[in-house]
């Protein structure tokens, strides 16, 4: 009687998994695609690509355009995510602490910028640093980018202070701890998750910002830039090899990040 | 209405990975019963409504409905209401809607589903209550919903997987007795799930034990009370001492410190020279000096007195170092003992059985 | 009396505490706000300047009177539309099957949204001009096993534009709609299904609705930077393609036409805000906050 039992099929859970496959597969098929061309022996785009060779990593690390592009987008990175942090901090931390007046006002206009197009912000910033003559520094580009990574680091700063619980902080100051160190030695290592993450954010949003850099790099190009301008001028896909070797920054960047996230649960975004 | 129908499970198996979550599981519920699945958490009960409703579908073994074999039916099509530990009431929909569900499902008219919904509603005593959305809602008043919602489309079955654990005590008891009279009203066939056996002993008509995915024993709330078929039912079903010993001729147990008991309760029969455990309930152990007739009588210490109103419980260290759990009700002329002083306890040897040969 | 007095003097005193305590947290916000002042709100307020400079509105009227530019407006609203709605329709079950599979799965699925995600945008819209190309990926494989004869244009079409605009916006669509989906408890489905409810009546009766807030912030976070798209219309449009955003940039980089590209961000800025407040504000009558399960 007690017959062995095939677990009913479920069509409804098959087509869902199809579904989400085909659009993983979407999703990830120009990340993989990047990879064999840039290892190509042609001259041109083709696929597939006619034999191996690094010729387009060497012309890349060759050229001191596209160095020079990518030690300043590194630079103009470096810059925007201190700047972001600087400014997004004690931000983030009023915004959470004290109820004051036009508190949930300042924190909805937080991500102001990033409903506003950004051709719009860029062009508006473009105007206003003309006039003061940054057109081509660097620090103009960080100053720019500052803007646009603000609302993504205040954002996840203000989720992880959120989550905080204020009573270990007032624990720690009951036990005798100012409220600097009380700051120091218990809130801080518990958001500094957040913190990373924020960090991570603020990198990225200005190391691949294109329409920003557009009209304020002037002839100083960041490495967004110099890619566009190779894509629309040139055939030769040296900028296959930049975008591997990007994706490969990247894929680390994430790893490092989730290590230093290790046994907290703020989400990468939002 | 119509009355229920009976449920058979036979011999189901269900593992989840390495874990066995139920092994060779058979039971019957007559048409019209409540059965009640009592275990401690883990212990398989929850898995084994799952498969009767049909949210898991068993390794091994069927499930018949009225005896109709419904094992490979889609949940939707067999016709059972359940209330879910949570209610699992739809937030976005008022009380009438939520309870007018299983019929637009079934394609019910709407005039119908209107007198239906309004009837099942007055049952459940929240006539007026249609228009509010489940989070304006006590808790108590959730329930009733949920169950409203179980019994309108007139299910062939109740499925209740506890759903009074997140009620307070009075609203719990108040609602225990409803549901009952509820289900006996309707003559529903009902499989209840709980890890409360007081809860268990008030409502059931049966009562199946369940530990680590096999039945341990079913029964009359009676019979698993006073009869339990092993100590882990004894110990999971009320408070119990439980005495090891080893059997002599003419019915005595001596146990491990010296002391020889009268053990006369039903139960299996020992040979002399067996390794046995033995029963005996804290509240039918007393003051020896209340207990007239009481063949055993046992010197020992009070170690801790608990007062509970009802009565008082006493831990009692005898002189061989066996500890006794007596329960003496209280009544005017109870005398009260402290921690510390001696107390002699009497029982009768009908009341000590023996339920382990070994 | 004593009494009396003593504790007016303390709720004093803690008032003055609390007082103390949010002036310095309004000091910490000092900083952030004067910065975002001066390089956000008083660049936008500049632009809208130049827009009216000279208190004419010749501008705004070249901005409309002239079809070539309302074209393009509408062109630009379709795409986002289109793209919205396709990374809705697509995004919807890869955030369920996340929501409700296996934690390993469920892992790996992450991986395969974020790791797209974090990589640029200029990088993946170079990926599909490979792919996309007339010597691309596509074509080559359709010619090599004799579909087609002859290469087919997919490059700078709206096609392309719209492809590479969803797979930048799908993971801004998934995401929220994942914790959405998340929050609804798994025993209302079963719930529903015992009580007859089959796998579509379940998603349209329970999960549509539960899931609405998060369907309309993903919508509106992927629709409204639709609107504003540059790099991927650039691109893969090949020109082809043009969307406002492009025709600002034009605007201020080749003629130096600083009045009317302040028209034309103004009226896309409006358009943008019309479309946010439409459809929060919808949200906020449609779906009572308290909605979701016990958040």
């Amino acid at each position: 009687m007690a017959a062995r039992r095939r677990a009913r099929r479920n069509p409804g859970r098959i087509l869902l998994r199809t579904v989400a496959g085909a659009v993983f597969v979407f999703l990830m098929l120009p990340l993989v695609v990047v990879f064999p061309i840039s290892f190509s022996a042609g001259s041109y785009l083709r696929f597939p690509p006619p034999g191996f060779s690094l010729q387009w990593y060497e012309r890349y690390w060759n050229d001191p355009i596209w160095i020079d592009a990518t030690i300043r987008s590194l630079q103009v990175g470096a810059a925007t995510t201190v700047l972001a942090l600087l400014i997004g901090i004690p931000l983030a931390f009023g915004l959470t602490r004290a109820r004051f007046p036009a508190r949930t006002a300042i924190e909805q206009s937080m991500s102001a910028p990033m409903i506003v197009p950004h051709i719009v912000l860029s062009i508006a910033i473009y105007g206003l640093f003309s006039h003061l003559g940054l057109i081509g520094e660097w620090y103009g580009i960080a100053i720019a980018h500052t803007v646009l990574a603000l609302p993504f680091v205040v954002i996840v700063l203000v989720a992880g202070l959120r989550n905080f619980d204020v009573n270990l902080e007032l624990a720690a100051r009951g036990m005798g701890a100012s409220r600097l160190t009380a700051i120091r030695r218990v809130t801080l290592p518990m958001v500094a998750p957040s913190v990373y993450s924020a960090a991570f954010l603020a990198f990225i949003t200005s190391f691949d910002e294109l329409v920003v850099a557009m009209f304020l790099s002037g002839a100083n190009m960041t490495l967004p830039k110099k890619m566009f301008d190779n894509i629309l001028t040139e055939i030769e896909p040296t900028v296959a090899a930049v975008s591997a070797l990007k994706i490969m920054f990247i894929g680390l960047l994430l790893l490092l990040s989730l290590r230093f996230r290790k046994g907290s649960d703020t989400p990468m975004t939002h | 209405m119509d009355k229920g129908a009976d449920l058979t499970v036979a011999g189901i198996h269900k593992r989840y990975g390495q874990v066995r979550a139920l092994s060779d599981v058979s039971l019957t519920v007559s048409a019209g019963e409540f059965l009640t699945i009592l275990g401690p958490s883990g212990s398989g009960k929850t898995t084994l409504l799952k498969v009767v409703a049909g949210f898991e579908t068993p390794d091994e073994g069927d499930v018949r409905v009225g005896g109709r074999d419904v094992t490979d039916l889609d949940p939707a099509q067999r016709n059972m209401g359940m209330v879910f530990q949570n209610y699992a009431l739809f937030p976005h929909l008022t009380v009438e809607r939520n309870v007018a569900f299983p019929l637009e499902m079934r394609g019910t008219p709407k005039a119908e589903i209107r007198t239906r919904v309004a009837e099942a509603l007055a049952m459940v005593e929240l006539t007026g209550f249609e228009q509010r959305l489940p989070r304006q809602l006590s808790g108590g008043q959730q329930q009733r919903v949920a169950l409203a919602r179980a019994i309108v489309f007139r299910p062939t079955l109740l499925l209740l997987d506890e759903p009074f654990g997140a009620l307070d005590r009075k609203l719990r008891e108040a609602m225990q007795l409803e549901v009952r009279r509820l289900q006996q009203r309707l003559g529903l066939t009902t499989l209840f799930i709980t890890h409360d056996q007081e809860e268990a002993l008030v409502m059931s008509d049966r009562i199946a034990v369940m530990d680590s995915g096999r039945l341990e024993q079913v029964g009359r709330p009676r019979d698993i009370y006073d009869a339990p078929a092993s100590p882990l039912v004894a110990d999971f079903v009320g408070e119990s001492n439980i005495l090891s010993g080893t059997m002599e001729a003419g019915g005595s147990v001596r146990l491990a410190d010296g002391t020889a008991i009268r053990v006369t309760g039903e139960g299996p029969a020992a040979a002399p020279g067996a390794k046995v455990r033995i029963l005996l309930r804290p509240e039918r152990l007393g003051d020896a000096g209340d207990q007239p007739g009481a063949e055993n009588q046992i010197a020992g210490t009070v170690v801790e007195a608990i007062y509970l109103g009802l009565s008082d419980k006493y831990r009692v260290r005898t002189a061989g170092g066996v500890e006794l759990l007596a329960r003496i009700g209280a009544s005017r002329t109870a005398r009260q003992y402290r921690a510390g002083e001696p107390i002699t306890v009497g029982f009768h040897a009908a009341d000590a059985r023996i339920i382990e040969v070994r | 009396m004593t009494a009396g007095t003593a504790s007016a003097g303390r709720s004093l005193r803690v008032a003055a505490t609390e007082r103390r305590a949010a002036f310095g947290a309004f000091l910490l916000t000092a900083p952030g706000l004067v910065f975002l002042g001066l390089l956000f709100a008083m660049p936008l307020i500049q632009l809208f300047a130049l827009s009216v400079e000279g208190g004419t509105t010749e501008w705004y009227a070249k901005v409309f009177a002239d079809g070539l530019y309302t074209t393009i407006f509408i062109r630009t609203f379709e795409i986002a539309l289109f793209v919205t709605v396709t990374a809705l329709l697509i995004g919807y079950p890869v955030a369920f099957f996340l929501a409700t599979t296996t934690p390993t799965w469920r892992a790996i699925g992450f991986a395969l949204v974020m790791l797209p995600f974090w990589t640029s945008v200029l990088v993946r819209t170079y990926a599909w001009m490979i792919i996309l190309g007339r010597n691309g990926i596509v074509n080559r494989f359709l010619i090599d096993y004799g579909f087609i004869e002859r290469p087919m244009t997919l490059l700078n079409t709206r096609f392309a534009v719209v492809l590479g605009m969803v797979h930048v916006m799908l993971p801004f669509m998934i995401l929220p709609l994942y914790s959405a989906i998340v929050r609804v408890d798994p025993d209302l489905a079963r719930a529903a299904r015992g009580m007859g409810a089959s796998r579509f009546q379940i998603f349209r009766r329970i999960y549509l609705p539960l899931t609405l807030h998060g369907i309309v912030a993903g919508v509106t976070l992927v629709f409204v930077v639709s609107l504003g798209f540059y790099i991927t219309p650039a691109l893969l449009g090949g020109g082809k393609v043009t969307m406002i955003a492009m025709v600002i940039e034009q605007q201020v980089r080749e003629f130096l036409a600083w009045n009317f590209a302040g028209a034309l961000s103004v009226v896309l800025l409006a358009i943008t805000l019309v479309v946010f407040w439409l459809l929060n504000h919808w949200v906020a009558r449609r779906v009572p906050p308290a909605t979701g399960q016990g958040r």
